[in-house]
């Protein structure tokens, strides 16, 4: 069995991002694996060890997502490609991971429903629809059955329970798996794994950032006492404009 | 021919009378990508295994404390120190450093990890025989088997080779039949195995054994009701009639209070690396309140008293850890120069850690003070709610208590140092005679001035440091020539120009981690670094002064008490500087970025 894991390079989800001059200013900011992307990693490691499979985990960025990328070989992926390019936008992206699994014939290709900085949540859709598989998101279980998965999708008011063959891409979320802390015997692996960095193939651009806005600011509450209903009336009406 | 610039390494002690060069220091910022991943790895584990179920930890008869060593053990982190041939990871000394730092911030477990892999695992390590490393450390190391240390008795605690616990050969000469009973010992509820330190017979000196408890003749008493890290299991263990095989002496007869004081070395110093993650948790939490806590309409965090004590805290743990990590290194560069000189690695790492027995007491009594004045401040920034239980800092301030006592409480360990440095003098290991009598000569001639380069980084801070220095050489040099040996006896000069000491190798490694960082990232992005650093040399200045002029009080009189006191004033001496404006301006960037950032 043939895994691939696409993991993306983002800001700790814990991290104020401050803006300077219009732009993200991410000095001094730590990076991670973005949050549903480890889920897959997880279960996606869960399934190699089942299946005595190989796992690669594929990230798209430029230089400075290596230590990402390692951590997700501590994990425990066996081996990691980094398409050597800055992760543009979800068609940019998508196009990369597709150019390289249509070489690799994988069985399965799991990753995050959506990332934490741009939560765009599009590369899966995407991905499938660019090499002809199907694909399930968000997936929340994901059990092998010889070549088909049984997997579990939450829905409005209920739950609905998806098989398919393989190959197929998934969008995972938890609780498809316990998110897993690389153990010391894997961090020391991890830099004797391979990295394979591969160059770009040749994608248009079709989208452009034009500008970040911040949310307005929300004013502090104002507190009026209960006798002073007129004052109420008259703030809703004239402040708040909902009257 | 390739040139070698090689490092003068400085030897244990030397720090006094030897300038060190920053380059040459290990800091923090130093760790490598791997390192630091595996610091991660240890937040994750508390973040979600410890934290999530404190109560339940603290609870020490729920046996949770057995499930996180378990836990810990399948991450490899128990089997940090042991080396892979032996089922371990082989790390570094100061890659065990770092995780016993991080891992310090979990409270309960910090003291049941440190026990199982120092105090329970080392002796196995560095005094143990082929036959014996390979039967028990594979199980340490992945926590197959916890460990405990059984050194404190009732009636020995401090004076710990004063231990009455016996040892007699058995009349088939296969075992040692041990009986006795030991007090305060860590994990000793649910160790499988134990390092039992007892006199065979009448010798005078203590002989240490490993004891499996599967032995028999092992029984305990309840739990002790502790102050503070209550979720680890602390019980008196009596030995009656055990049989040890023979074999399981570790080392040879007589040889236990040697292991029992070189294991508490490192002990000594991983408690200080301990405290570092503890002080900085704490600090972020008391960060967190004051900044979301209002009074008078505003946060707390924007009252200047406030600000003193995140001002105040965040430098202190810079400097400690500074200090922590550099005599980590020290030890470390000792004993690859050993092995590189072809000694076997186990004999290798105690020599490295022996020579650095002065910084590793330096370290234990400065880290584990500096966590008491971080929790006691944070306490009383958190108001009432500090004095609640429902939230952190009651645990935190009753766990950081301990720190003070164990691995040799503080009172020991300032002895111990200063004790050591007249030792090393007096066989010639350390050449602080010759430094002191010059700076004695220094006293009775005239000043020279010698004009400041002020462009230079850090001058004046590097003269300062230097005065610091000939303040501890004058005030130890005089108290030893006055009293000779009998000095031990004068323990309160001893605990002064212990802290002597203590503040001006913590200032210098504060210094000389901004002076690195400085090198690598530029003056501007160091701004706050550069405070911490004025601030906790401006404070040792204070320090020295005060313990100095206690010492000197204490024995000199007339003249020669003049010449020292004034001595001591030239030392000491520095130019102002307005501490308040810069630990304002160093706890306004703490409370900026909510959490200590350094
Ligand atoms: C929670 C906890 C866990 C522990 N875990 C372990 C363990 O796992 N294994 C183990 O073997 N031990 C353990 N200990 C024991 C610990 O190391 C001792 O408590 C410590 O060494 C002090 O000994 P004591 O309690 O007998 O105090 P004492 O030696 O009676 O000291 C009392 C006071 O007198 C001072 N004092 C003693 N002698 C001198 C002197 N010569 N000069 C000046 N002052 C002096 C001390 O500094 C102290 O302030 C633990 C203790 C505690 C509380
Ligand atoms: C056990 C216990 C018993 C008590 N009993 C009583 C009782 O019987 N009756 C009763 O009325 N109250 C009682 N109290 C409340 C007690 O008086 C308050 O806890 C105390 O006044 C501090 O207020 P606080 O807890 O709100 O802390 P805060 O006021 O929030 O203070 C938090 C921190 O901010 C500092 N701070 C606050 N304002 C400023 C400022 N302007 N400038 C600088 N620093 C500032 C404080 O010094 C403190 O360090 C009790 C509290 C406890 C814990």
């Amino acid at each position: 069995m043939k895994i691939l894991t696409c993991i993306s390079h983002v800001p700790d989800t814990n991290a104020k991002i401050p803006f300077k001059d219009g732009q993200p200013d991410l000095n001094g900011i730590s990076f991670v694996i973005a949050p549903y992307d480890d889920f897959a990693l997880a279960r996606a490691v869960e399934l190699r060890d089942q299946t005595k499979g190989k796992l690669t985990v594929l990230n798209v960025g430029l230089a400075d997502t290596e230590p990402t990328i390692r951590k997700a070989l501590a994990i425990g992926a066996d081996d990691a490609i980094r398409v050597n390019a800055h992760p543009h936008d979800a068609f940019y992206v998508a196009s990369q991971i597709a150019a390289i699994a249509k070489q690799e014939n994988y069985d399965l290709i799991l990753m995050g429903r959506e990332s934490s900085d741009f939560n765009g949540g599009q590369v899966h859709g995407m991905v499938a629809e660019m090499l002809g598989l199907p694909c399930v998101v968000p997936c929340m279980k994901l059990d092998l059955n010889g070549n088909v998965a049984v997997m579990q999708r939450e829905i409005e008011g209920g739950k609905e329970i998806v098989e398919v063959a393989l190959p197929f891409v998934a969008g995972c979320q938890e609780p498809i798996a316990e998110w897993k802390i690389p153990n010391m015997r894997g961090i020391m692996s991890a830099k004797t794994k391979p990295l394979k960095v591969v160059e770009p193939v040749a994608v248009e651009n079709y989208t452009r950032i034009i500008k970040y806005e911040m949310p307005p600011q929300r004013s502090s509450v104002k507190m009026i006492d209960k006798d002073n209903i007129g004052e109420l009336v008259r703030l809703l009406r004239e402040e708040a404009k909902v009257l | 021919m390739e040139m070698v610039e090689r490092k003068e390494a400085l030897k244990g002690g030397e720090f006094l009378i030897r300038e060190s060069e920053a380059h040459d220091v290990f800091i923090p910022e130093d760790f490598t990508e791997e390192q630091r991943m595996m610091a991660q790895a240890c937040t994750d584990f508390l973040r979600t295994e410890v934290f999530p179920n404190v109560d339940k930890m603290e609870d020490v008869e729920s046996g949770f404390m057995i499930e996180l060593m378990n836990k810990a053990g399948e991450l490899g982190l128990l089997g940090i120190s042991v080396p892979e041939e032996y089922g371990g990871l082989g790390m570094s000394f100061n890659t065990s450093m770092l995780v016993a730092d991080v891992l310090g911030t979990g409270g309960s477990f910090s003291t049941a990890f440190g026990a199982h892999t120092g105090i329970g695992t080392l002796p196995i390590l560095y005094y143990g025989n082929e036959e014996q490393k390979r039967k028990y450390l594979p199980k340490l190391a992945t926590g197959e088997w916890k460990a405990s240390y059984c050194l404190t008795e009732p009636d020995a605690g401090s004076d710990a080779n004063s231990g009455k616990t016996k040892a007699r050969l058995s009349e088939d000469g296969k075992h040692y039949i041990i009986n006795g009973q030991k007090m305060w010992i860590t994990n000793a509820g649910f160790a499988d195995l134990f390092i039992v330190f007892a006199k065979i017979d009448d010798d005078k000196n203590l002989t240490a054994f490993i004891v499996e408890k599967s032995y028999g003749g092992i029984t305990m008493n309840d739990e002790e009701k502790k102050l503070g890290i209550k979720g680890s299991s602390t019980r008196q263990v009596f030995f009656n009639d055990c049989h040890v095989p023979v074999e399981n002496m570790l080392s040879t007869r007589g040889n236990g209070f040697k292991i029992a004081v070189n294991i508490l070395n490192i002990g000594r110093i991983k408690l200080a690396a301990a405290v570092i993650g503890a002080c900085k948790d704490v600090i972020t939490m008391a960060t967190n309140y004051a900044n979301e806590r209002k009074q008078f309409g505003k946060p707390i965090s924007s009252f200047g008293a406030i600000k003193h004590k995140i001002g105040e805290m965040s430098a202190l743990t810079y400097a400690t850890e500074s200090a922590a990590y550099r005599a980590g290194q020290c030890i470390e560069d000792k004993i690859n120069s050993l092995i590189a000189e072809g000694m076997d690695e186990a004999q290798a790492k105690l020599k490295g850690v022996e020579q650095f027995a002065i910084e590793c007491a330096i370290m234990k009594v400065h880290g584990s003070e500096v966590l008491d004045y971080v929790v006691d401040e944070s306490l009383q920034t958190y108001g009432g709610m500090g004095f609640s239980e429902e939230a952190p800092m009651a645990r935190a301030y009753r766990d950081a208590r301990i720190t003070r006592i164990y691995e040799g409480t503080n009172e020991i360990n300032r002895m111990l140092l200063v004790g050591m440095i007249l030792k090393r003098a007096m066989a010639g290991e350390l050449d602080v005679l010759g430094p002191a009598m010059a700076v004695a000569k220094e006293l009775t001639s005239v000043p020279t001035f010698s004009a400041i380069d002020a462009s230079v980084l850090f001058a004046e801070e590097k003269e300062a440091i230097k005065g610091l220095k000939k303040a501890v050489l004058m005030v130890a040099g005089k108290a030893a020539q006055t009293f000779g040996p009998a000095l031990e006896e004068q323990q309160e000069i001893m605990m002064h120009v212990a802290d002597m000491i203590i503040e001006t190798y913590v200032a210098e490694s504060a210094l000389l981690r901004t002076e690195k960082l400085i090198g690598i990232r530029g003056e501007a992005a160091c701004q706050q670094y550069i405070n911490m650093a004025r601030l906790y040399l401006n404070r040792a200045a204070d320090k020295v002064a005060y313990h100095g002029k206690e010492a000197i009080n204490s024995f000199a009189t007339g003249d020669e008490q003049k010449v020292m006191l004034m001595g001591l004033k030239r030392f000491t001496k520095m130019n102002p500087i307005n501490a308040t404006a810069i630990r304002r301006e160093l706890a306004d960037f703490v409370i900026e970025q909510n959490k200590y950032p350094f």
